[in-house]
């Protein structure tokens, strides 16, 4: 799979690290969230058969993390974006 | 029809004329005891223990393509309880002893070769926990051996022992693992299953689940709505896509594996070999084949296929242990989908939803458990409470931190 980064063009997804969805960015408050809110966080998942938003580490490249969105079914890759402006759209600082 | 040697004698002299299909194509009926979702082998084997075992009637597979048509049919066949964990061990164990006597128990050769499984040691602290886990087998009534690097050596005298990153210093061994011919599985549980008058209803997709008053009351598929008392999912790498037609999301990410399968050779590895810290694992097919693998691809996937750069892994990880498979060349490759479960280890559970139980979460292992999960799934169905061997396979481990955690890896589906 050839993913298009923002910055540097198409790269290998070999010179990337998988975490997995990218909803994993929004951690609620451990000490406010309450223990079922973040076991749901921390082990469940929507694991979608089609179009799935999810973490990519460039580790072996610029080291920034990305949201790739990723059809489960054909591994074809619609969108790429730098997981830092999809943090500042939702309003976040950083 | 039983299967006998004498049988087989009066066809041979009467022109396999008498031979039938070995399961009927029934349509489905309106309403059916227990349905269960999934004709794998561990559906399969649910059917049929939940008939036989358990005395239960009026059950139906729903099976939305052909039956054995997912993992069952796609393993690298590899049965073994070489497991550390409490929660794992006696269950495992079990799964084995049901192996040794399941062809007799089904009248049907599914070719269980207990041949060997050896898991190979590089290092002093390797050495130290496959100790451990040898004894932990032990006292599960499992057997276990530590080999040294003789005899090591004796079994295979052409691996590469002295890899410079990974020297080949002793194995922990099981004799009583090997592999098992993983169609014949699926084909022996669905003929006895058949024979007790389960009906095994193939192009069928669930599609949606009727539930009323927090109770399920029954299935829409593809072939009409079929009603239910209970209903057993055991779906394999779809189990998300099942379960989240009632709501529920589960700790599984769906994963692809590939397994890989070269030319016919001349028969040299008698046994199982895992080659862990070199992400390989091979075994020879009685037709010559290396039937081997390594690790998933490590993203989300429902395509059924893999991508070249787990290929090319795996390819380094056979050449370093073994040079010599170098000129053989690789005949076929497929991959399958994995429920990836957050701890590694699967999940035999009722829901909140009263009537609707789950089976799934077994990661690339769950081919060895075939028999004890389809037993204990069937337990569950049957009797409202858990097998003892399955006790810890809850879905609350993960709320109350009770983790089956082989490998230590926490949350991380794609290291597993
Ligand atoms: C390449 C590979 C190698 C492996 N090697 C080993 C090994 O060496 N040892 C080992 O122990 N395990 C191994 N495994 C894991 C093992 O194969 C699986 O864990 C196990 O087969 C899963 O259970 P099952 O047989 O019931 O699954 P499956 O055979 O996948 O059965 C699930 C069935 O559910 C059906 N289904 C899905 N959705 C629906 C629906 N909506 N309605 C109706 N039916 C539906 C599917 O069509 C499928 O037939 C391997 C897996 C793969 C892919």
């Amino acid at each position: 799979m050839i993913i298009h980064h923002p910055i540097l063009g198409p790269r290998d997804s070999q010179e990337f690290v998988y975490l997995g969805d990218a909803s994993l960015m929004n951690r609620p408050d451990g000490l406010t969230a309450g223990i079922e809110a973040f076991h749901d966080y921390l082990y469940n998942r929507d694991n979608p058969a089609g179009e799935h938003r999810e973490l990519w580490y460039h580790e072996q490249g610029d080291r920034s993390w990305l949201v790739v969105t990723r059809n489960t079914v054909t591994h074809e890759i619609v969108r790429v974006e730098l997981a830092r402006d999809v943090a500042k759209a939702a309003g976040r600082t950083k | 029809m039983r299967y006998s040697g004498l049988r087989v004698v009066v066809e041979a002299l009467t022109g396999h004329r008498g031979w039938k299909p070995v399961w009927r194509d029934p349509a489905p009926q309106s309403h059916y005891d227990f349905v269960i979702v999934g004709g794998g082998g561990h559906g399969l084997a649910t059917a049929y223990y939940l008939a036989k075992e358990f005395g239960k009637s009026r059950i139906a597979v729903l099976e939305k393509g052909y039956l054995g048509g997912g993992n069952v049919g796609r393993n690298t066949t590899i049965i073994r309880s070489n497991y550390l964990l409490d929660g794992n061990e006696p269950f495992y164990e079990f799964s084995l002893k049901l192996w040794e006597g399941l062809e007799q128990d089904f009248n049907y050769n599914a070719m269980v070769s207990q041949r060997g499984i050896i898991n190979l040691i590089h290092t002093d602290a390797q050495r130290d926990a496959f100790t451990r886990r040898g004894n932990a087998m032990i006292m599960n009534g499992a057997d276990a051996e530590l080999l040294d690097r003789e005899q090591v050596r004796a079994m295979y005298p052409w691996l590469n022992f002295d890899n410079a990153r990974f020297p080949i210093k002793g194995a922990l061994m099981q004799r009583r693992g090997g592999t098992v011919r993983h169609d014949a599985v699926a084909w022996g549980y669905a003929r006895g299953a058949d024979m007790r008058g389960v009906d095994l209803i193939q192009n069928c997709e669930v599609t949606g689940m009727r539930i009323e008053n927090g109770r399920i009351v029954g299935v829409e598929t593809t072939r009409g709505f079929i009603g239910a008392g209970k209903v057993g999912v055991a779906v394999a790498g779809s189990s998300s896509k099942v379960m989240a037609h009632a709501g529920m999301r589960l700790p599984i990410e769906s994963h692809v594996l590939q397994a890989f399968v070269s030319e016919g050779l001349k028969p040299f590895i008698d046994g199982v070999m895992t080659f862990g810290a070199g992400h390989f694992y091979v075994s020879q097919s009685d037709k010559g084949g290396l039937v081997f693998g390594g690790d998933i691809d490590g993203y989300n996937s429902y395509a059924q296929r893999g991508n070249l750069p787990v290929i090319e892994d795996v390819a380094e990880g056979g050449m370093a242990l073994m040079p010599a498979i170098g000129r053989a060349r690789l005949l076929r490759t497929w991959g399958g989908i994995m429920d990836m479960s957050m701890d590694g280890s699967p999940i035999i559970d009722r829901t909140p939803v009263d009537g609707l139980y789950f089976n799934g979460g077994w990661c690339y292992g769950g081919f060895k458990a075939t028999p004890a999960s389809g037993w204990c799934f069937a337990h569950l169905l049957a009797r409202d409470e858990p097998h003892v061997t399955a006790r810890a396979y809850r879905f609350d481990r993960f709320l109350k931190g009770l983790m089956i955690d082989e490998k230590g890896q926490g949350a991380t589906p794609n290291l597993h």
